[in-house]
């Protein structure tokens, strides 16, 4: 595979068909990045996105920096966002009004004059050089010299970096602590609440859910002797959330009890 | 193929990733946008890498991903730190300083 991408890179037909195949997606994926509404697919194209420019450095002569753009971003900083994205809310997506008045036209124009300025600018500083490509370069291998570079030149900023992502690591960990304002209960405190508290109904625990021998579902509160439905019998979150069923339905005098004849 | 062309796509890339830090305003999208922006800059450097003969590029770009890497986790640290307390992910009811 890598050696059938290096190959790629370096003759010149094959290298353009696969450039004007994955240029285009690579555009599209990012303006859907734009367009989309729920950051989760955001994430998504993102992610081909990213994945798309790791094909081009190894078609580039940088197979090193294409590896580690697929360990590195689609592995580790993909997942870190969606991991993000499931703790703020998958469902939290962005309404598309725009709050500050005229924002999105002067963005836009402002974004077909930077993109011309810097196009019209490529293209006359680029005109009539071709590239000197890395074959000298990456002579022993490509992984070979950026290590050579990486540890002769660049070794105090290698350090420098080391010491940085210690930072960064300490500096989430810091951001992401905090400080419990009371002491969580004990075991022995909850008992003694409960047989202390206002009412003994619950000392022995809160009824289970589900209704006996008809349905048995912790979606379900579970009926009282008289037939009404324990409301506390049903998780919290579950209640909140809507997803509780009606036991009404589950009830013994409701319920077509008369068994079908069987032959 | 002219290796120029790489150069317009990052050109590209970085404008639309310009673009949507100032549109959008979901914070994780906002954040996103800025690594589409780290990744059009490598991949110009990529590109002046293999156009110079000199793999001096790559190493920076190496260096530009190691850096994108810790501002990833100090940002998504931030971002969890301010939905915890405003329950909002969004750039714009971040606004304590200005009243």
């Amino acid at each position: 595979m890598i050696e059938l991408a290096l190959a790629v890179g370096q003759t010149q037909t094959p290298e353009a068909v696969m450039f004007w195949i994955l240029a285009p997606l690579t555009v599209a994926a990012a303006f859907g990045m734009l367009l989309v509404k729920k950051a989760v697919h955001s994430a998504i194209l993102m992610a081909s996105v990213m994945i798309n420019l790791a094909i081009f450095y190894i078609a580039q002569d940088a197979l090193f920096l294409g590896i580690v753009q697929i360990v590195v971003y689609t592995g580790a900083v993909m997942m870190l966002f969606l991991f993000i994205l499931m703790l703020v809310g998958v469902d939290s997506s962005d309404s598309l009004t725009e709050t500050i008045t005229g924002l999105r036209p002067i963005a836009i124009t402002a974004a077909v004059g930077f993109g011309g300025l810097m196009v019209s600018l490529l293209s006359r500083a680029t005109l009539g050089r071709s590239a000197v490509g890395l074959q000298v370069a990456n002579e022993n291998g490509n992984v070979k010299g950026i290590a050579q570079l990486l540890f002769s030149t660049y070794v105090w900023p290698f350090e420098v970096v080391s010491a940085l992502l210690i930072t960064a690591a300490l500096g989430a960990m810091v951001l992401a602590h905090h400080q419990r304002l009371q002491t969580r209960p004990t075991q022995r405190e909850l008992s003694t609440e409960r047989f202390r508290g206002i009412s003994l109904a619950n000392a022995a625990g809160l009824p289970a859910p589900g209704v006996f021998a008809r349905h048995n579902a912790v979606d379900v509160p579970a009926l009282l002797p008289d037939g009404s439905p324990a409301a506390n019998s049903v998780n919290a979150t579950l209640e909140a959330r809507g997803d509780m069923l009606n036991s009404g339905a589950f009830e013994l005098g409701k319920i077509d009890t008369s068994a079908g004849e069987e032959k | 193929m002219d290796a120029a062309n790489y150069l317009y796509l990052s050109v590209l890339l970085f404008t639309i990733g310009a673009v949507g830090v100032v549109v959008r305003r979901n914070a994780i999208v906002v954040f996103m946008c800025i690594e589409l922006m780290l990744n059009a800059a490598n991949l110009a450097f990529v590109t002046f890498s293999r156009i110079n003969g000199d793999l001096n590029g790559q190493v920076v770009a190496f260096f530009t991903m190691v850096v994108a890497a810790c501002e990833v986790v100090v940002g998504l640290a931030i971002i969890v730190t301010i939905y915890r307390s405003r329950r909002s992910a969004s750039v714009d009811d971040a606004s304590l300083l200005k009243r």
